[in-house]
């Protein structure tokens, strides 16, 4: 299935893009994080488990356990600092 | 209601008295405006990037001043945000509120303000003697949008 990632701020820094499409089979937020980690690298140390990070998923504020479906957008972003 | 995410500067007091003008059940108006400042955690601030996420970010404030709205009875609100390149003493936010009473609009002013600094995606980056730095998130943010959990109207 077809999903559109996006990264923001010092995240998107540390990976080297704002957005990408993926094609994964159905998984959760958790499923993702891991196999975009798999990559290694900056996106393993970027991801890593225990660090401050937020997901939204349809730009909604998701858990670890939130199902990833098709075509759904998926933010990975660090806790905000507006205001 | 409304929410603009800008880069361009505003008028507070253009923008206040439009939100409550030809409205004589307004008895009461509340606004904040959050300012960019030279320093921050220790270090001299020259300049400050504003990131969002275009949609979410809309979204997000919209959520939160229809709460707002919802708990406190308010008549009317405003939140402008600006994005991009900002500089010391630059307006950055300005949340305003209308409502027959001050009790309503002051609470729901300052909730609007507490949680978006903790729910709307927003990312700070300020430019330092030293380089340029994210702005961490602070837990006495979280402890701010935090209290409004347990607290019922009446003590609001």
């Amino acid at each position: 299935m077809k999903v559109k990632v996006l990264y923001f701020a010092g995240l998107r820094e540390q990976v080297g893009t704002p957005s990408e499409d993926l094609d994964v089979p159905p998984t959760t937020v958790a499923g993702l994080r891991s196999q975009l980690m798999a990559r290694g690298g900056a996106w393993q140390t970027a991801l890593a488990q225990g660090k401050a990070l937020r997901v939204a998923v349809n730009q909604e504020m998701a858990q670890p356990t939130t199902a990833v479906k098709p075509g759904d957008e998926v933010a990975f972003f660090p806790p905000v600092t507006g205001g | 209601m409304a929410v603009r995410i800008q880069a361009a500067d505003f008028d507070a007091g253009a923008e206040i008295a439009a939100l409550r003008r030809g409205n004589p059940k307004v008895g009461a108006v509340a606004s904040f405006v959050g300012v960019c400042r030279d320093a921050n955690d220790g270090a001299a601030v020259s300049r400050m990037t504003l990131e969002h996420y275009p949609g979410m970010t809309e979204k997000a404030i919209g959520a939160i001043v229809a709460q707002a709205k919802e708990r406190w009875g308010v008549i009317d609100a405003l939140v402008i945000h600006r994005v991009g390149e900002l500089k010391p003493a630059d307006q950055i936010v300005l949340v305003a509120v209308t409502g027959a009473h001050r009790g309503e609009v002051f609470a729901a002013c300052e909730f609007i303000m507490d949680y978006l600094k903790t729910r709307a995606p927003f990312w700070k980056k300020e430019q330092t003697p030293q380089g340029s730095r994210w702005v961490e998130a602070r837990v006495s943010d979280d402890e701010a949008a935090g209290r409004w959990a347990g607290k019922s109207k009446d003590a609001a």
